[in-house]
Formats: structure tokens, sequence, C-alpha cells
């Protein structure tokens, strides 16, 4: 009986000592799987930051040109600018920069960057360029992440709509219009998709509101 | 030549027998969600095709090196970080592709069939044979979202390769072919539509299935035969 138990007791050390190399093994082995892979992602993305940020930057000077005609100003749009705080009517977190568009120095339009937090999947992102009368020049959307087909609409490269903000303003639509057509506003929507072009309406809605509230200090 | 047949044996589980789309049911969410034209079928199709070639790839060479417990927590390691790598150098380097398959590649993520064939095939096979499956399981889910994408488009909107413009230039504007004096059915075009369609596919598909087996049962009987196997 002693005999058998001292036995049973080394095998158990035994098993015990095999169960914890393995499980270190294991863990090891997840570990250097985890740092080799991390290693991996931060080096692309520090490889394709240079290139993404260049991209990015190339492509909204392209929409500025879409919503601020050329020949409407004579200043650079990229070094006429003034850093935004956090606002909770813009969706920004971080301080941002908007744009501005002069003729002989007379303001002519602001171009505000808006977030809309509340899209059917992630943040959209909006450029929306406001003359100097408060009429909307142009809206156009930078990033979204909208299903494909179904929401993505909002994009100018799918459809027009975006067009639809085109000459808006507080004064020509009451602020109880702003909304799609089906919560009782007077924006078309397209079936399958409301909730996007709704976190749009009420973006453009809001950056109207931020810049009627801010006119002088975002033109001195 | 056994190589030759196993890539052959490959090649038809990925297009016909153990088609992601129709026989496997792997990744409805974006076969489901992304199919409501031809083009955006065929673009998800090809993005997945690439991801799963690239994750098969990957993980059949450090199989042995992974102990079975953790096996799909490292898997999944492996592909989350290779689509993010192939989502940022498109993103960084190929800019026009990426405006066209950027919002695909973040859906292949949560897409389960990559999962699917690395824990099923290369986990099991050799490198070659293993980025070979995960294509043709690719390929033949694009002939699925291709077919799917065409059907809803077509009778949804009445258009066929609609937004064709967008992926390969202007110039392929005037391929966009539209069924005249037709004003669409939007109810192909909503997430019903797709899972009509896709009901449809997979009913079709086991016909044919049931069909040819039949007609190898009865050898006597005429191959030409028109009478549908029921």
């Amino acid at each position: 009986m002693q005999l058998h138990s001292r036995a049973y007791l080394a095998i158990k050390n035994n098993m015990t000592e095999t169960i914890l190399k393995h499980a270190s093994k294991t863990a090891i082995t997840l570990i250097v799987f985890a740092f080799v892979f991390t290693a991996l992602l931060a080096f692309v993305f520090n490889l394709t930051k240079a290139p993404i940020d260049k991209a990015e930057a190339n492509a909204r000077m392209a929409l500025f040109g879409q919503i601020v005609p050329p020949n409407a100003h004579d200043n650079d749009l990229i070094k006429d600018t003034i850093n935004i705080a956090p606002n909770v009517l813009l969706g920004n977190t971080q301080a941002m920069v908007a744009n501005r568009a002069r003729l002989n120095k007379v303001p002519q339009a602001i171009i505000l960057e808006a977030i809309a937090h509340d899209g059917y999947s992630g943040d959209i992102k909006l450029l929306i360029a406001i003359n100097y009368d408060g009429s909307i020049a142009g809206v156009r959307v930078l990033t979204h992440k909208e299903t494909p087909g179904l929401g993505d609409y909002i994009d100018l490269a799918k459809d027009d709509w975006i067009k639809l903000f085109n000459g808006e303003s507080l004064k020509k639509t009451l602020d109880a219009q702003w909304k799609v057509k089906k919560d009782g506003g007077q924006f078309d929507y397209m079936a399958g998709a409301t909730i996007t072009p709704r976190a749009v309406v009420k973006a453009v809605n809001h950056a109207l509101q931020y810049f009627e509230a801010n006119k002088m200090a975002l033109f001195a | 030549m056994s190589q030759m047949t196993q890539f052959k044996e490959i090649a038809h589980n990925g297009l016909w027998k153990q088609n992601t789309g129709v026989v496997q049911l792997l990744g409805m969410c974006p076969t489901l969600a992304i199919t409501t034209s031809i083009v955006n079928g065929i673009s998800l199709g090809i993005a997945t095709a690439v991801v799963m070639a690239a994750a098969n790839g990957a993980v059949s060479p450090v199989r042995k090196f992974v102990p079975a417990e953790i096996r799909v927590a490292v898997f999944i390691l492996i592909i989350a970080a290779l689509v993010t790598v192939i989502d940022l150098t498109i993103h960084g380097f190929a800019e026009p592709l990426h405006k066209v398959l950027g919002i695909f590649i973040p859906l292949i993520v949560v897409n389960c069939i990559v999962l699917a064939r690395v824990e099923s095939f290369a986990a099991k096979n050799a490198p070659v044979p293993a980025i070979w499956d995960g294509f043709m399981m690719g390929i033949g889910l694009t002939f699925v979202l291709a077919i799917l994408g065409g059907i809803r488009e077509l009778i949804g909107k009445g258009t066929l390769f609609s937004g064709l413009d967008l992926a390969f230039g202007p110039s392929f504007k005037h391929f966009v072919i539209t069924v005249p004096d037709y004003n669409g059915f939007l109810l192909a075009v909503l997430p019903p539509g797709a899972f009509l369609g896709l009901g449809c596919l997979i009913a079709a598909r086991n016909w044919a299935e049931v069909r040819k087996t039949k007609q190898a049962n009865n050898p006597q009987k005429p191959s030409g035969s028109l009478k549908p196997a029921l």
C-alpha cells in the first residue's frame, strides 16, 4: 500500500512537471507569435504612414477644388488656416484645422471638417464648405465605412445625393426641416439606408449652427 | 502526376464540391450585404481570394510550431495582422486600388471563411497546396458573389455592371447595361433579396448535383436526357 502510493506520488509529481513545462512552452509560443506580428504591424504602419498621409492630403486638395471653385479665391487655402478646438457641434475630439478662402482679402468661404459619430458603421468624416453669407458651397465625404451598395451613396463617386446640400442654409431651411423625409424633414434618402443620410444631414446642420455662432472668430 | 491530381481536386473542391458560398455557407454576412451589384460582388470576391491565399500561405509554414491548444488564437492573430498589412500597403502604395477595394478589405477580417480554410486545410498541408486552396476557395466564392450580385442588380435596379467605371476608369462607363423602361424592384436590392437570391442559387446547385448522381447511378439511361431529376 505504501509502495503503491509512493509510486503514485512520483507519477503525479512527474505529470505536474510535464503539464507545467507544456503550459510554459505554449505560453512562450503565443508570446513569440504576438511579438513577431505586432512588430510586423508596427513596421508596416511606419512604412506606409507617410504615403498614406500624402494620399489623403492629395484627396483633400482635390475635394477643396470641387467645393470651392479655384476662381472664387486668390489665396492659398492650405496656408490660410485657423485652429478649431474640440466642439460638440462639429463632433471633433481633437483640435483641427479649417481652411479659409478669400478674394482680394475679403472672406469668401470656410471649409470646416465635421465628424458624424452616428453613421451605420464608424465615423463619417465630412468636408463642409460654407460661404460667408451662411449658405453651403458644397459638402463632400472624406472617409466613411458605410455598407458598400447601401449606405455609400453619400460618396459623390457613387451618387449625386451629397449635392442636395448645395445652396442650403439655416435661413432657407428651418432647423426642424433639417431631417430626412422619413423623419418629417426635407432631405431625400434612399430606401434601405436611412441611418447614414440621417447622420450626414444632422452633421451638416450642426456645422451650420457652429458657423453662425462663431462666424466673426472664424474669419478673424 | 499525383501532385497534378491533388491540385485538380483542390480546384474542384473550391469551385464546386465545397464551394464556400453555396455549400459550406460560410461568411454569409459580407456575402449577403455586399452583393447589391455584380461589380461589388466581384470586388469583394477577388479581395477575399487574395487574403485567403496569403493567410493559408502564412499559416502553413508555421503549422508545426503551433501547439493545438492555442492554434485558433495564433491563426486569428496571423489573419488579422495580415489583413491589416494588406490594407495599409494598398492604401499607401496603390491609392486608386484602395479607392475601389478599401471598403471591402476590413470586412474580410470578420469573415470566417478565412479562419475555416486555415484551420481545416493550411494547418495540415504544405504551403503550395495551401495557397492554391485559399485562392480557389476565394475564386469559388467570387463566382457566387458575381452571380448573386448580377441577379440582384438586374432585378432590383435594372442595370448590369454599374460602377464598372469606378473600378477601371471612366472609359468603361458605356459597358454599363441598362434595361430600358424598367423602374426596378427594390426588394431584390434590400436584405430579403439577398436571402431569396442565395436560396435560389443553393437550390440550383443542389438540383445539378442530384441530377449528376442520378445519371451516374443509371448508366443505361442516355446521358442527354432532359428530364429533371426530382
